[in-house]
């Protein structure tokens, strides 16, 4: 059974100063590391003898307007199946500069994970063969799942936020 | 005119140009977004010679209905019912891990009685699922008996659900914190009526099919995929398990008290067709072992948590006391306030592991939530599946991997 400090130290060993912020919210190993270095360390966990995390659960993003120069952030979730281990790895971005090398060459599955990530959050995957929206139509101009684009109509005048308790 | 007359009498003697050429043209055909054989709204795109699928591309999209971004304005009670409309095969499997991935963020322990309803409700739903997926995956091959002889099952899990909950297909079944109602003793007779029955109309279905000539003829060797890329294409659930992998959530890490019970992991080998209908098969074996196991051993006691801040009271006791109104009141109109955090949790849904990943930032609604679809990962593998295969085939493929339209799109 291995631990989260135990793979969390392996990391910091093999990639130092780029990796940080590590955590364990709910017993799941968390921590982040820059753009550049995200596909090696990916290839690093698939790849070890021992820990063998070689199941790319998801990928997905996160939008926080409110952090200048950390407004999106991609986060993968990585299993072993050997081990029944898993790992969260973020990589903040500025909004400005939206790229991340793409992961299809070491998981087929990303794919389509990743199509599904810019079409929402317009995060460009250095490297995708074929990035194009999957959910929504091709003419869309905005990417739905940034905060700054509102659910519900804003001219609306008979849905006041007070009485919904929002 | 006399020369264009003339010119037209040259072009349709080709004469002096030898005999004809044929050129190598592939045919291009829709498959889908409203075919029969999808059964869903999506689409394939397939470049065919002859009879041979070459290529293939899928079109989904039809039925999104952004749940993600309505989840980030809802409380988090009101979120059950878009997870009914995910996998509407099972419905109460995401319900079930909804509240779940909600009750690890609130840090709520749910009594034992409640969590053994919650695994008969996500075995009956896992029945119905993979008998629909079975039953129409011989509809697909031309045999309309077994799907419509099991349909009649179906419907009684159906009724069991309406004993429950009120509602068949989208249950919104359970609360955050237990379940709404317990068992009624008409449900807990239901569902042990149900069990011996199953089994016997399971055993007529699979004397209809498994050693059926023209079935497996049909299916065998059609469809597979190695282990090797069925990991690499996020394969889970019995279309993985076909493949030869063990990987169950439901052992790996049990949630709910799946512990308790003791099944099988069925695996295939070849990850065919053939054995995705066999895994699913046997997988409903499995089902009614758990399903015999906690009916049987239900445990005593409370069928929802003591939370009160989170679980929404009985109406009785909304007209008879105080705090169950304010509790009442605070948590229909989202007043209620979940902890900082960031959870993710995964259940084994109809299709494979179905994940939650949920970030709170301390609000009446999620700062983000993302449903991992099982359907949305591995129907990539769909044109790489059917390659060099005959059109019926890919049809039977299709079919075979479970693609749900709702869970696909979300």
């Amino acid at each position: 059974m291995l631990t989260n400090e135990e793979v969390a130290q392996t990391i910091i060993n093999q990639f130092g100063e780029t990796v940080g912020e590590f955590d364990d919210p709910y017993n799941l190993l968390t921590f982040s590391t820059g753009r550049d270095h995200i596909f090696s360390l990916i290839q690093f966990l698939k790849e070890h003898k021992t820990y063998q995390v070689g199941f790319l659960t998801d990928i997905t993003a996160v939008h926080y307007p409110d952090s200048p120069g950390r407004e999106f952030c991609v986060v993968y979730h990585m299993h072993s199946l050997t081990n029944n281990f898993r790992v969260r790895i973020k990589v903040y971005l500025d909004a400005d500069d939206l790229h991340v090398p793409t992961v299809i060459p070491l998981f087929m599955s990303a794919n389509w994970m990743e199509r599904e990530t810019f079409d929402l959050f317009g995060v460009i995957f250095d490297g995708h063969p074929d990035l194009r929206r999957i959910l929504n139509m091709e003419e869309m101009d905005y990417h739905p799942m940034r905060k700054e684009y509102p659910l519900e109509d804003s001219t609306r005048e008979d849905k006041i936020d007070a009485l919904f308790g929002r | 005119m006399v020369s264009e007359e003339l010119d037209i009498a040259s072009r349709n003697l080709p004469a002096e140009q030898g005999p004809v050429q044929y050129v190598n043209e592939l045919t291009t055909l829709n498959l889908g977004p409203t075919h029969p054989a999808t059964h869903g709204i999506f689409q394939n795109i397939l470049q065919m010679d002859g009879e041979k699928i070459v290529s293939g591309e899928q079109t989904i999209g039809y039925i999104h209905r952004a749940f993600e971004k309505i989840a980030e304005r809802r409380p988090f009670y009101q979120i059950t019912t878009l997870t009914d409309r995910m996998n509407y095969c099972s419905s109460p499997i995401n319900n079930m891990g909804w509240h779940m991935t909600v009750e690890k963020l609130l840090g709520v322990e749910v009594p034992k009685r409640a969590q053994y309803i919650r695994v008969i409700m996500m075995e009956l739903a896992r029945l119905s699922d993979h008998l629909i997926c079975n039953g129409i995956l011989g509809v697909d091959t031309g045999a309309f008996t077994g799907f419509l002889y099991i349909y009649q099952e179906r419907e009684h899990i159906y009724e069991i659900y309406e004993e429950v909950c009120g509602a068949r297909l989208t249950t919104n079944m359970g609360r955050i914190g237990g379940m709404e109602r317990d068992l009624s003793p008409t449900a807990i007779r239901k569902i042990k009526e149900l069990i011996p029955r199953f089994r016997k109309v399971l055993t007529e279905f699979e004397n209809l099919f498994n050693r059926n000539r023209i079935f497996m003829d049909r299916v065998v060797n059609v469809g597979g995929i190695s282990a090797e890329r069925a990991l690499s294409y996020g394969f889970t659930g019995p279309n993985l398990r076909a493949a030869g992998v063990d990987y169950d959530v439901r052992v790996m890490n049990p949630y709910s008290s799946y512990q308790d019970f003791e099944f099988d992991i069925p695996v295939g080998q070849s990850g065919d067709t053939y054995d995705r209908f066999m895994v699913r098969n046997e997988e409903m074996w499995q089902s009614l072992r758990i399903l015999e196991q906690a009916i049987n051993n239900l445990p005593e006691g409370s069928y929802f948590a003591d939370a009160p801040q989170y679980y929404l009271p009985p109406k009785q006791e909304v007209y008879q006391n105080m705090e169950a109104l304010i509790y009442h009141f605070k948590i229909v109109m989202g007043e209620i306030d979940a902890p900082v955090g960031e959870v993710y949790h995964a259940v084994e849904g109809g299709n494979g592991e179905l994940g939650f990943y949920l970030i709170s930032d301390g609000g009446r609604a999620p700062y983000r939530l993302h449903f991992r679809r099982p359907c949305f990962i591995y129907y990539q593998a769909f044109p790489e599946m059917c390659k060099g295969l005959t059109l019926s085939d890919a049809i039977v493929i299709m079919s075979s991997m479970n693609v749900i339209a709702g869970e696909l799109d979300a």
